[in-house]
């Protein structure tokens, strides 16, 4: 039996319209616009599909953790809908505004807790704050080696095989296990749980623990501020009597602004 | 306890030479050193690093540079390369420690912060010093570039930060500046390194390289297929340029992964940005948005990427693309060699 643990977050959609974005400044934080949906961070949901990938080949047992408010339970329950057994959130009003530092040693507290892991499952790096360190620092924490930024993994004589990701290609990395491995897009697209699976999953009790049952820290960086870069509408559009034409003058234009 | 002291950079190169990466940070290296009064130092780690490799970056400004050099270092392993950096933190004390943001770094930086109970910002894009504080002040995109938002780490030393590719211009190269070379060794147990690598698979990028190109034209999820990458090509041998994609081809399987330009792909700033049938999410601006002049062509006016774009045309791509394509044949002075064409017409095999 494999045991996978998977860190996931719930985070404001981010494909919402630059337009729609606002930040509250005072309290440095995005203020969800109206019917803004809460989803599961993308990358995150990377690391639940490369756990369902193993589950696929070995008997596995995957244990999804969330840190966040209580609406993050739906989060957990979809992963739970894609394929993963159990979930766990973690929740206390002393969590609130923890950065990475803080949020992985919360996340490797709870993990000690849970029990051993033979991999141990983060997406590369948050999609709202964009961290990209809580997974390493989970290793860390743990003392067990990491390999981040996973396209693919296998499972060789109690060791994993895994491609990481780098920016000329992939490097193939033989790493014992227990692991911490952070995944990417490059895994494949995440599978889309079937509508009875959601709604069995919508009926699963998700256990939560607070700061009574784990361990916090102090957070490691300030933020001083938060601000959005002005966008200047500035664009020049091109006109024709058709597309075409359109299309020929657009490459008129850049040539009168030595552009090609 | 000691002062810690100095700025130090953890430099990267490519078989003999100095990576861009190394000159910009020891640019904003520089910088910070100079406005705190200290010494600026850079660390190079691999197996027979070339010495035109050291000089180089005292060309670029650093005053030391400390070598790691042994054939446990050959490969990349973060067990192995945040060890050595553990002791040399221990051994020089730095006050400030600075990456790339290239994937040495994201993996470094993270493990190395924890490891030295610091706190370290990712992917920054400018770094200052706090006239108040006097702490290093770190500015970095969040929220997929829709803000920006600025940390100190008011405990924990080193200050530590990874810097983006492009957010700094490196100084003028000055062959006359003169530094010292100091051989380091961290004393690492061999066997207590986990894990090695076990094969390597090296994209090959026919023609410019992205990141490298002046011209880039990039298709977006609106392309609906591979096969509208072959007109991406053409016009970007005519105009010398490479072609890129947003995050939706690359996932779909239109084009290989290595085109995937964003937060989580390349970085790029040319001189020219064409984008085509593609809406500009934050995810994609984040990875463009410092290119000179951004051309967009897109059927809806209400698409993000004409928010940042100098030019644009509404309309059907497929109907612009070809009288463009023609037009830029006739009039542009660009033209560069076929750069060959790379669709992937089955599925990802090219990155097997």
């Amino acid at each position: 039996m494999i045991n996978i643990a998977v860190c996931v977050k719930q985070i404001l959609d981010p494909e919402i319209p630059a337009k729609a974005f606002k930040i509250d400044p005072e309290a440095k934080r995005a203020i969800p616009p109206k019917g803004a949906e809460l989803v599961i961070s993308d990358y995150d949901e990377s690391a639940v599909e490369a756990a369902l990938k193993i589950k696929d080949s070995y008997e596995t047992k995957i244990t999804v953790i969330s840190l966040g408010p209580e609406s993050a339970k739906s989060t957990i329950r979809r992963c739970i809908a894609m394929g993963a057994d159990e979930g766990i959130l973690l929740s206390d009003a002393l969590f609130d505004d923890s950065d990475s530092f803080a949020t992985a040693f919360v996340l490797a507290e709870a993990i000690k807790k849970l029990g051993d892991f033979d991999f141990i499952l983060c997406g590369r790096q948050e999609g709202d704050w964009d961290a990209g360190q809580v997974g390493s620092g989970i290793a860390e924490l743990l003392g067990i080696p990491s390999v981040t930024m996973i396209g693919k993994i296998e499972l060789k004589n109690e060791k994993a095989i895994v491609e990481r990701v780098i920016s000329d290609g992939r490097e193939i990395v033989e790493i014992p296990l227990p692991a911490l491995l952070t995944v990417g897009s490059e895994i494949g697209e995440a599978r889309y749980p079937s509508l009875r699976r959601i709604r069995d999953a919508s009926k699963v009790e998700i256990p939560t623990w607070n700061a009574e049952n784990i361990a916090v820290a102090k957070s490691r960086n300030k933020m001083l501020t938060l601000f959005v870069p002005t966008r200047e509408g500035r664009c020049e559009f091109i006109q024709g009597e058709n597309p075409e034409e359109a299309g020929s003058n657009l490459a008129v234009k850049l040539r009168q602004a030595k552009l090609i | 306890m000691t002062e810690r002291k100095g700025v130090v950079i953890v430099g990267e190169f490519s078989d003999a030479n100095l990576a861009p990466i190394s000159s910009e940070l020891l640019a904003i290296g520089r910088k910070l050193a100079d406005e705190s009064g200290q010494e600026l130092s850079a660390v190079f780690i691999g197996n027979e690093i070339s010495d035109q490799v050291t000089n180089e970056a005292i060309f670029f400004g650093a005053e030391r540079v400390y070598v790691i050099d042994a054939p446990l270092f050959k490969d990349y392993l973060n067990d192995s390369y945040v060890g050595a950096l553990e002791q040399l933190d221990k051994e020089i004390m730095p006050e400030t420690l600075l990456l790339g943001h290239t994937s040495l770094g994201r993996d470094v930086a993270p493990r190395l912060a924890f490891r030295l109970d610091t706190g370290v910002t990712l992917d920054c894009i400018d770094l200052s010093i706090d006239a108040e504080t006097k702490l290093v002040e770190k500015t970095k995109p969040v929220y997929g570039g829709n803000a920006i938002a600025k940390y100190i780490c008011e405990e924990g030393r080193p200050q530590m930060a990874t810097v983006r590719a492009k957010a700094v211009s490196p100084l003028g190269r000055d062959a006359s500046r003169s530094g010292e070379i100091v051989a380091f060794d961290p004393g690492l147990d061999e066997v207590a390194m986990r894990g090695k690598v076990v094969g390597r698979v090296k994209e090959e990028v026919a023609g410019v390289k992205l990141e490298d190109a002046d011209v880039v034209i990039c298709g977006g999820r609106g392309l609906v297929g591979p096969e509208p990458f072959e007109k991406l090509h053409e016009l970007a041998g005519i105009l010398n340029g490479a072609v890129g994609a947003t995050r939706h081809p690359c996932d779909a399987g239109w084009c290989p992964y290595h085109y995937q330009i964003g937060l989580t792909g390349k970085l790029i700033s040319p001189s020219l940005y064409i984008g085509i049938a593609l809406s500009g999410s934050s995810q994609h601006q984040a990875g463009m948005s410092g290119s000179k002049i951004i051309v967009a062509i897109n059927n809806d006016p209400e698409a993000n990427i004409f928010g940042i774009a100098h030019y644009g045309v509404v309309a059907d791509y497929q109907k612009v693309l070809p009288s463009f394509i023609e037009k830029c044949g006739e009039l542009s002075s660009k033209k560069g060699p076929d750069i060959g064409i790379e669709i992937q017409k089955e599925g990802r095999s090219q990155n097997e």
